[in-house]
């Protein structure tokens, strides 16, 4: 666990860089989150897998898997990978400020 | 993480629903946690990426112990179909995609496919059999070359 200073503001992160407490994220801190990741620019299209892993951990409990993200959040499976080319749904969690998605397929 | 691992390359050797689909889910798995990944199909796990015959993967219920159904049952006419059918149902349940519609999804996520040329040339198939995910039909020299720098799965 760590604090770490994202967007002016300081959050928890467990040690693989996802949020401890997904209520202290903001919109503001996900560019600067998905700089981190290699990701320098935020497109509508990250914007809406953002938004759906939220709802989706708000809702459930969990973050979707890709499966789920390809087939329910309205961006394919190929896109995903473009848009998050190392792991769409770790990723995404990451930059969202949500927990890792716990999921085989 | 000095020794994670960033490459796998998984062989899929077996015919049976419970030969193809680990090495498809590792595959996946390894696709999201952004691990490069490459398949490669020989001998009868050629079948998971045959057009036609990719559609009716059976459950293997001889000689299969961990089953619980013993031989000679396994054996009697319709058992496989049955278990079969019993075993989608139960995956349909969780969620875990067909054959076909998860080496699909498999390739769609940037995983190399790739069928192995001496079992093509065994079973007298070629490249118009496979699906069209199938980048190239390649030697066991040409996929170690594919392979290196990574690991070797082989199941």
């Amino acid at each position: 666990m760590s604090t770490t200073t994202i967007a002016a503001t300081e959050v928890e992160l467990n040690d693989e860089g996802f949020f401890l407490a997904p209520e202290q994220w903001t919109e503001e801190m996900a560019p600067e989150l998905a700089a981190r990741e290699g990701i320098d620019d935020l497109t509508g299209d990250h914007w809406t897998v953002l938004q759906f892993v939220r709802d989706e951990y708000f809702e459930k409990g969990t973050g979707p898997t890709v499966r789920v993200l390809g087939k329910t959040s309205g961006v394919s499976v190929k896109e995903l990978y473009q848009l998050f080319p190392k792991g769409p749904a770790k990723i995404a969690a990451r930059i969202a400020g949500i927990p890792k998605p716990r999921g085989c397929i | 993480m000095a020794d994670a691992i960033t490459k796998i390359s998984i062989i899929i050797s077996k015919g049976s629903l419970d030969g193809i689909y680990p090495g498809l889910i590792m595959a996946n798995g390894a696709r999201a946690e952004g691990i490069e990944a490459n398949l490669f199909f020989t001998f009868f796990g050629l079948d998971a990426i045959h057009k036609e015959r990719h559609e009716h993967i059976k459950m293997a219920t001889v000689g299969n112990p961990g089953l619980h159904v013993p031989t000679m049952l396994g054996g009697l006419p319709g058992v496989s179909s049955v278990m079969t059918k019993y075993m989608n149902h139960k995956m349909e349940e969780l969620d875990i995609p067909s054959i076909p519609e998860f080496v699909e999804m498999i390739a769609d996520t940037g995983a190399g496919m790739y069928a192995c040329l001496a079992s093509v040339d065994l079973f007298g198939l070629e490249k118009n059999d496979f699906i069209d995910q199938v980048q190239d039909i390649i030697t066991v020299g040409e996929f170690y070359e594919i392979a290196a720098g990574g690991q070797i799965i082989f199941t």
